[in-house]
């Protein structure tokens, strides 16, 4: 094998990995801030993506405007599904939550496979598509747009949890919510933010990852399991670790896909998905911590 | 006990009446799938009603048993009496050795490796096409033959069909009746508390867990060799939301409810032919509606209901 075609792997599986790194911090922003796995999360991804297009075709919205219109009305739709979903729920056990959220999502799809059809649609990239060469590879700037805002997320994501004071209180209530609640931490209104930043950030992944691999009503579910892949490996941090584990299983994936065979792509996330969740269940990097099995 | 035991003759008698009043029409075809969907959805009732834990992956259970059964009885044309006790023996050591360490999770966790799972399944199904036909599915599949009958028109295989969940209905109340059910019910409420008490519940959870599969992969042997072919996409993700539908509609927990779910769910797409590709929106809004409103299901939350309303009658009364 050449080393030119791995290094083209690779390239093309670090911004995949980038998308899932995006959305695993969704889920574990969410996870911090309740204890619930959004299996709704996907579907935030595949709204951003839709959202875009309609902007762009139905408003004729340049794409700088498409792009935060559509995030605020996923966002919309974050908060609508925590406010009629989750914080109306009688008894919230975690069977409940699981069954609930998996509701909303299968709701949500169904509602945009009414809106936008079964077909898959395509978005233009956000800058051309001349392939750039780097070594004897080629990338898209497609690429470069994902890596990019990814790392402006993760950036904004950083200063957002460790120098505002909003940030700060839903760090709290990540470790204890019931002490975050006693100094004064209005958790309802964290949780609420939680669902805003996570919906938003799918959103925004489901955009910049559009123009690559078009987008369709169902292309949430897919792409939501792998971003909890990707926060598991990371051991469902906000931080940096989901961002490894996602950029791991995005290269992994990618050479799996080239070098063994293009039909088990999905099935590698998911066989990675498994084995950790068998042997190392608090994450890749994480310590060992009962209370997460 | 006799009450238990007037019940399933009544629904064993409603049963076998059935196809008195719809033989000949199509719903006796829909009727022989109620059949199959109630196996499963019992199968799943008993893991995540009784003992508490969740699966996302049924499908890929109720695909493999298909598939074995499909596979030796097609390919390497073996008796469907051989095939699916032996694909039931496979599935279900199987799932009791994935089992061992996927049941150590808990809520979330193990709704996403069981979710896993069954996406693996579903990938091997399409994937290994020598063996499974592929996306294109496996055909020529035969018919069970019993003491010179063949099971190939609805009526027959309604009464196969029905006669097979029936005993695993029988079975699986029995069970939940037993010292065994009750146990299971403790893991349910508190799996420390139980394990005090001597419940072994890593074991229990992982024998509940391999009988839910034999069961779904004897569901899917039956379904096999009535319809005499398969494909992937009826073991995909989607159908084991379907199951878990039936099951929190129906009601966790009660096995008369898994056959209300499976009846509700397998019956209404019929009668909604024109919204055919949108089903999927009505399970998703059934989903979030019975969980937030009517927690224990239809069998227990109509009486819940009537309860309710004849109580603030009574009390209105009063006042």
């Amino acid at each position: 094998m050449q080393f030119d075609q791995i290094l083209q792997y690779t390239l093309s599986g670090l911004s995949t990995g980038a998308i899932y790194a995006l959305i695993g911090i969704g889920f574990s922003i969410i996870y911090n801030a309740t204890g619930i796995i959004n299996f709704a999360q996907g579907e935030f991804v595949m709204l951003g993506g839709l959202l875009t297009l309609s902007c762009l075709e139905l408003l004729q919205l340049p794409l700088w405007a498409a792009i935060p219109c559509s995030v605020a009305v996923a966002t919309v739709v974050g908060v609508l599904f925590e406010r009629l979903a989750i914080r109306p729920l009688r008894q919230p056990t975690p069977i409940n939550l699981v069954i609930i959220t998996i509701g909303g999502s299968i709701l949500i799809r169904g509602l945009a496979m009414l809106v936008w059809g079964k077909d898959t649609h395509a978005i233009p990239p956000f800058s051309g598509d001349d392939p750039i060469a780097i070594g004897g590879a080629t990338i898209l700037p497609q690429h470069l747009w994902i890596l990019a805002i990814t790392l402006i997320i993760i950036v904004v994501n950083k200063i957002y949890f460790y120098h505002t004071i909003s940030g700060k209180a839903m760090r709290a209530c990540s470790y204890n919510r019931r002490a975050a609640g006693l100094v004064g931490i209005d958790v309802k209104r964290m949780v609420l933010f939680s669902f805003i930043i996570s919906s938003a950030m799918g959103a925004i992944a489901g955009i910049i990852v559009a123009p690559l691999t078009m987008t369709a009503y169902d292309v949430g579910v897919m792409l939501g399991l792998k971003g909890f892949c990707a926060a598991i490996i990371g051991g469902m941090s906000s931080g940096i670790s989901t961002v490894v584990g996602g950029l791991i299983l995005g290269v992994l994936e990618s050479l799996g896909a080239g070098l063994i065979s293009s039909g088990y792509k999905d099935a590698i996330a998911f066989i990675i998905l498994l084995l950790l969740l068998f042997i190392r269940p608090q994450g890749l990097f994480g310590k060992a911590d009962s209370e997460r099995v | 006990m006799k009450r238990d035991l007037l019940l399933f003759a009544c629904f064993l008698l409603f049963i076998m009446s059935a196809p008195q009043f719809f033989a000949g029409g199509y719903l006796m075809n829909v009727l022989v799938f109620v059949g199959i969907n109630t196996m499963l959805a019992i199968a799943l009732n008993l893991l995540l009603g009784y003992a508490g834990q969740i699966s996302l992956g049924h499908a890929g259970f109720f695909g493999m048993g298909a598939y074995l059964s499909g596979i030796m009885t097609t390919t390497y044309s073996l008796n469907p009496w051989i095939a699916m006790p032996v694909a039931a023996v496979v599935v279900g050591c199987l799932a009791g050795l994935i089992g061992l360490p996927i049941l150590k999770l808990k809520g979330h966790y193990l709704a996403m490796a069981t979710l896993g799972l069954g996406i693996i399944l579903f990938i091997v199904f399409n994937e290994t096409v020598d063996l499974t036909g592929g996306p294109s599915g496996l055909s020529g599949i035969p018919n069970i033959e019993f003491a010179g009958i063949v099971f190939d028109s609805d009526v027959k295989n309604y009464y196969l069909i029905w006669g097979v969940t029936l005993v695993v209905m029988l079975f699986s109340l029995n069970l939940a009746s037993s010292r065994i059910g009750r146990a299971l019910r403790a893991v349910h409420d508190s799996e420390v508390a139980a394990q005090v008490l001597g419940v072994n519940a890593r074991i229990l959870k992982v024998q509940i867990f391999a009988l839910s599969a034999v069961i779904s992969s004897l569901a899917g042997s039956l379904y096999a060799h009535t319809m005499t072919f398969i494909s992937p996409a009826s073991f995909g993700f989607n159908f084991s939301i379907e199951l878990l539908t039936m099951v929190v509609i129906g009601g966790l927990g009660s096995i008369y409810g898994s056959f209300l779910g499976a009846a509700l769910l397998t019956l209404l797409p019929e009668f909604l032919r024109g919204a055919n590709d949108y089903d999927i929106i009505i399970y998703g809004a059934l989903l979030m509606v019975m969980v937030m409103y009517m927690p224990g299901g239809l069998v227990r939350g109509f009486p819940d209901l009537f309860r309710k309303i004849f109580k603030k009658k009574a009390e209105s009364g009063h006042a």
